[in-house]
C-alpha cells in the first residue's frame, strides 16, 4: 500500500507541476495572482497552525513575523536606483543602499530573521499561558510595526517601500509550499510532532512525560516564525508596495479564520481552506458593489465582505467548532474509498 | 520644562488616565468572572461613541443622548456576551478566545458597513468644552470633570460590588463558578450584569473620550482598548482596584513620554505593549497581585 501511495503523490505532484505550466502560461494575471496568493497564504496557515493548532500555544504574532519577513526581502532586492527613489526623505542607511540579492537567498534570510526574532520573543514570553501569550505576541507585533513606523533610514517608516521587484511567480509561492505542507507532514509526524501535540493536549502530562517543554514550545514558535517571515516575503514580492499600516491586526485575523476554518491541528484542512478563504475573499468582492437585481439595485457597501467574514468566523467557532477537517490529514485510502462508495470483496474477503 | 507646564501635563495625564480606568474595569471584570480577554470590549467603547454621536446628531440634547447611548450601549454588550460567549462556556478556551475576536471584528466590520469608513466629529458640547484659565495654565473643563466623574463611577461601583447582592453574586462565581452554583446563584444572569457593568463604564467613557478626542471611526476603539487590558494587567487583572491604578499608571506616564521625549512620540503605542511585556516577565500578578486583590 506504501507504495500505490508513494505513485499516486508523485502523480498529483506531476499534475500540478503541469496545471502550474499551463496557468502560467494562458491564466490571465488576476488569477495568477489569486493563485500565489492561496498558496502564501497556505505557508502562513501552516505556519500558524504548527504554533496554534499543533502546539496550542495561542500566538497572535504573525503579522510581526510577516513583516520582517516582507521587509528583509524587499529591502534586499530592490534595485538600487529603486532605493534611491524610495528613500526621498532620508537617505537610506549606508550598508544597505547598494546591496541587492536575488530572491532565494533574499528569501532564506527574511525567514532566518524572521525566526531570530522569534526566538527572542518566544523566549521569555512562552512563559505564559494562554491569554496572557496571546497579548503579549500581539503587543509584540504592534512593537514591531511601531519600530518600523519609526526607523526612516531603514524601512521608510510610513511611506512604506515601492516599486519591490516583482519577483513572485506561481513556481515561487507553489514551490515553497509544496515545501511547507511535505516539511509539516514530517515534522508532525516525527517525535517532536508528537510531543508538540503531548504539549497542546495537556501540559502538565506531556512534561511528566519527560519532554522538555520549554524547548519544544521555543522549537514550535520559532519554526512558525521562520515560514511566517518566508510567506510575508513572498508576499511583499508579490504585492510590489509594502508599508506598516499593511501588517495590522487584520492581517492576522485572516491567518486566524483559516486555521479555525480549516481545523486547528489539520495540515490538510488549513491547505483548503487556505484556498477556500483566498479565492472567495476575491469572489465576494461583489458585495462590496452595487448588485442590479433587475427590478431594484442593492447599493453597494463597502466592507460587507469583511462583516461576511467575521459573521462566518463566528458561526464555524460557535457551531461547528473543528472546522472543515477537525484534526483529520488527508490520506489516500480515505481519499479512493470516497472516491468509490462500495468496494467489492476480493476472494476471501480480503478488501 | 516649567513648573507650569509639567502641571498641565499631569493634568492631561490624569484625564487620559481616567478614561483608561473606566475602561480597564470593564476588561477586568469580564477577566475575573469569565478568565477571558473580552476582545470586543474596545469595540463596544468605540459603538458606543457613535451611539453618543447619532443621538446628538439627530437634535437630542446632551442630557438626553448619553443616557441613552448608556443603555444601548449595555445592551450591546449584554447582547455580545449573550451570542458569542454563552454558548461557548464549556469550550476549550482557545475557541472561546476566537469566538471574542470574530465578536471585535464583526462589530469594528459592521460600524464601517453601517457609520463609514471615514472620520466624523464628534459634536463637542460647550459646557464641557469651556477652556478655563488658573493663572497661566488654560485647560479644559473636561479635563477636570473626567477624573471628578471617573471617581463617582468608582465610588458606586465599589458599593455596587461590595454591599447590593448582584454584587456578591459576582465575587462568588469569580471565585468558583460550581460553588456559587451550588449556593443559589443564577450563573448567567451575574454574567450577564457583570457585562452591564463593564459596557455602561465603557459607554461613559466613550462619551467623554469622543468629547475630549473629537475625531471618531470604526477603528477607534482597537488601541485604546489593548491598551486598557494593559492597564488591567498592569494593576493585576480580576482586581478593580488594580485597573483604575493601572490606568491611571499608563495613561500619566503615556503622556509624561511624549511630553519629555519628543523624539519618542513616534513610539507613543509600542510603549503600552513593552510595559505589558516588562511586567508580564516580572511581576505577572500585576501591582495588586492576586491575593490582596478583591476580585469580581
Amino acid at each position: 500500500m506504501m507504495k500505490r501511495d508513494y505513485y499516486l503523490t508523485s502523480i498529483s505532484l506531476v499534475l500540478l507541476v503541469i496545471f502550474l505550466y499551463f496557468a502560467d502560461m494562458y491564466m490571465d494575471a488576476y488569477i495568477i495572482r489569486i493563485l500565489n496568493l492561496c498558496a502564501i497564504y497556505t505557508i502562513l496557515g501552516l505556519s500558524m497552525n504548527l504554533i496554534n493548532g499543533f502546539t496550542g500555544l495561542f500566538s497572535l504574532g504573525h503579522a510581526g513575523f510577516m513583516a520582517i519577513g516582507a521587509y528583509t526581502t524587499a529591502i534586499l532586492t530592490l534595485s538600487v536606483d529603486a532605493k534611491v527613489q524610495n528613500f526621498f526623505l532620508e537617505p537610506i542607511a549606508a550598508p544597505l543602499a547598494n546591496v541587492v540579492w536575488p530572491f532565494f537567498p533574499a528569501l532564506l534570510l527574511a525567514g532566518i530573521l524572521s525566526a531570530l526574532v522569534g526566538f527572542l520573543i518566544g523566549a521569555p514570553a512562552l512563559r505564559l499561558k494562554g491569554d496572557y501569550l496571546a497579548i503579549a505576541t500581539l503587543g509584540f507585533a504592534e512593537i514591531i510595526r511601531v519600530v518600523f513606523t519609526n526607523t526612516q533610514n531603514i524601512t521608510n517608516g510610513a511611506l512604506g517601500l515601492k516599486r519591490i521587484p516583482p519577483y513572485t511567480n506561481l513556481w515561487w509561492s507553489f514551490g515553497i509550499a509544496v515545501f511547507t505542507v511535505i516539511f509539516m507532514a514530517l515534522l508532525i509526524n516525527s517525535s517532536y510532532g508528537r510531543a508538540f501535540k503531548a504539549i497542546r493536549e495537556d501540559e502538565i502530562a506531556a512534561e511528566s512525560m519527560g519532554i522538555n517543554l520549554f524547548k519544544h514550545k521555543v522549537m514550535s514558535f520559532t519554526i512558525g516564525a521562520f515560514f511566517a517571515g518566508v510567506g510575508g516575503g513572498l508576499l511583499g514580492n508579490l504585492l510590489g508596495t509594502i508599508d506598516p499600516a499593511m501588517f495590522r491586526f487584520t492581517l492576522t485575523f485572516n491567518i486566524l479564520l483559516i486555521i479555525v476554518l480549516g481545523g486547528m491541528g489539520s495540515i490538510t484542512g488549513t491547505v483548503i481552506s487556505a484556498f477556500v478563504v483566498t479565492i472567495s475573499l476575491e469572489a465576494l468582492r461583489f458585495l462590496d458593489q452595487p448588485i442590479d437585481l433587475g427590478l431594484f439595485v442593492i447599493p453597494g457597501i463597502a466592507g460587507m465582505r469583511m462583516v461576511v467574514f467575521s459573521v462566518l468566523l463566528m458561526l464555524v467557532v460557535l457551531f461547528y467548532r473543528h472546522g472543515l477537517m477537525g484534526t483529520n490529514e488527508f490520506s489516500w485510502d480515505k481519499f479512493l474509498k470516497v472516491l468509490r462508495f462500495k468496494r467489492p470483496l476480493l476472494k476471501g474477503g480480503k478488501n | 520644562m516649567t513648573s507650569i507646564m509639567f502641571l498641565q501635563h499631569l493634568a492631561n495625564g490624569i484625564s487620559l488616565g481616567s478614561l483608561y480606568a473606566l475602561i480597564a474595569i470593564g476588561y477586568t471584570m469580564v477577566y475575573g468572572i469569565l478568565r477571558l480577554i473580552n476582545f470586543a470590549h474596545g469595540d463596544i467603547f468605540m459603538m458606543a461613541t457613535y451611539f453618543a454621536f447619532f443621538g446628538v446628531f439627530f437634535g437630542l440634547p446632551w442630557y438626553v443622548a448619553f443616557p441613552i447611548t448608556i443603555l444601548l450601549t449595555v445592551l450591546l454588550g449584554m447582547s455580545v456576551e449573550l451570542t458569542a460567549y454563552r454558548s461557548l462556556r464549556d469550550a476549550p478556551k482557545i475557541s472561546i478566545m476566537i469566538s471574542a475576536i470574530g465578536a471585535s471584528f464583526l462589530l469594528e466590520n459592521l460600524a464601517i458597513v453601517i457609520f463609514g469608513g471615514r472620520p466624523k466629529a464628534f459634536p463637542t458640547e460647550e459646557i464641557f468644552t469651556k477652556v478655563i484659565h488658573i493663572g497661566n495654565i488654560s485647560i479644559q473643563r473636561l479635563t477636570f470633570i473626567i477624573p471628578v466623574v471617573t471617581a463617582i463611577l468608582l465610588i458606586i461601583l465599589s458599593y455596587l460590588i461590595n454591599k447590593t447582592k448582584t454584587g456578591m453574586a459576582m465575587r462568588a462565581v469569580s471565585k468558583d463558578h460550581e460553588t456559587a452554583r451550588l449556593m443559589g446563584i443564577n450563573i448567567d444572569r451575574t454574567i450577564s450584569a457583570t457585562f452591564a457593568i463593564g459596557s455602561a463604564l465603557a459607554a461613559i467613557g466613550g462619551v467623554m473620550w469622543g468629547l475630549k478626542f473629537p475625531q471618531i471611526q470604526p477603528l477607534m476603539g482597537v488601541m485604546p482598548g489593548l491598551k486598557c487590558f494593559i492597564a488591567a494587567v498592569i494593576g493585576g487583572i480580576g482586581s478593580i482596584t488594580g485597573a483604575v491604578i493601572g490606568g491611571f499608571f499608563l495613561g500619566v506616564s503615556e503622556i509624561m513620554l511624549v511630553a519629555f521625549f519628543q523624539s519618542m512620540t513616534g513610539y507613543r503605542d509600542a510603549f503600552a505593549f513593552i510595559i505589558l511585556i516588562i511586567v508580564l516577565l516580572f511581576k505577572p500578578t500585576g501591582i495588586m497581585g492576586e491575593k490582596i486583590s478583591e476580585k469580581v
